[in-house]
């Protein structure tokens, strides 16, 4: 229990600060630390993002960040989606999930690197993704 | 009438939904560059804009995932709400101290995963 509450603690923060997403995160954390396999730690993580997400847009929004109307289409246009998505990431192999899930968090590194290069120029950040 | 924009919305939706049902990721790394190609979106409302669509379809996806018994509710709660204060304060931090060498050192911590997974170290 303390592990999972340190878990978020520790995701959310460097999730705020370097501006990645909390999925990328949540995920290789439950694998890792608490033993979840790659489908059960997906499933957890975006349960996990859920209040992120939500407390996100509600600070984003009274910075006037937020197209209320756009990302509220947005979600309700993505249902089809995000029904099949968790259907295919049921469906196949945990090797090719894996493989899949590696890939993803190496774009997020390459991006991570290509962000602190351009950082020193002094160009600033968009909040956290999750 | 299906206008332009409601279809390209569509096509971001789609896409960011399949991407955050098979990854278990918000879909934000979907949604913020193609909400900036492709219609024209500065980052900062891009990013705060697809927080309000990620609500959305992390709680379908969640709602699924649930139908076929790989949710983990506890463990969920106890990462996420604490998550909610961490990200507060990564955020107050950020403009504060120099990230770079985090962001480094983090890169390499994903990369050193990745390998892992990849190659079934562990």
């Amino acid at each position: 229990m303390i592990e999972a509450i340190l878990i978020g603690l520790a995701a959310g923060v460097v999730a705020g600060l370097l501006g990645v997403g909390g999925g990328a995160l949540f995920v290789p954390a439950l694998t890792i630390f608490l033993g979840l396999s790659q489908i059960d730690a997906e499933a957890t993580s975006l349960l996990a993002i859920i209040p992120v997400a939500l407390v996100g847009a509600w600070r984003q929004r009274a910075h006037g960040n937020v197209d209320l109307r756009t990302g509220l289409l947005l979600g309700v246009l993505a249902i089809a989606g995000a029904v099949a998505g968790v259907a295919v990431a049921n469906a196949v192999p945990r090797r090719g999930l894996e493989i899949g899930f590696a890939l993803l968090i190496l774009f997020v590194a390459w991006r991570l690197v290509r962000q602190a290069l351009a950082s020193s120029t002094g160009e600033s950040r968009a909040p956290a993704r999750p | 009438m299906l206008t332009r924009r409601t279809l390209t919305l569509a096509a971001i939706g789609t896409l960011a939904g399949l991407f955050s049902g098979l990854f278990g990721v918000g879909g934000g790394v979907v949604m913020v560059p193609l909400l900036v190609l492709w219609l024209g979106f500065g980052e900062r409302l891009a990013t705060g804009t697809s927080l309000a669509a990620i609500t959305i379809i992390a709680a379908v996806a969640v709602a699924v995932h649930g139908a076929y018994g790989n949710l983990h509710v506890g463990e969920g709660l106890l990462v996420g709400v604490p998550a909610v204060a961490g990200v507060l304060i990564g955020t107050e931090l950020q403009p504060r101290i120099s990230t770079k060498a985090i962001s480094l050192v983090f890169a390499a911590l994903l990369v050193i995963v990745a390998a892992d997974l990849l190659f079934e170290l562990g």
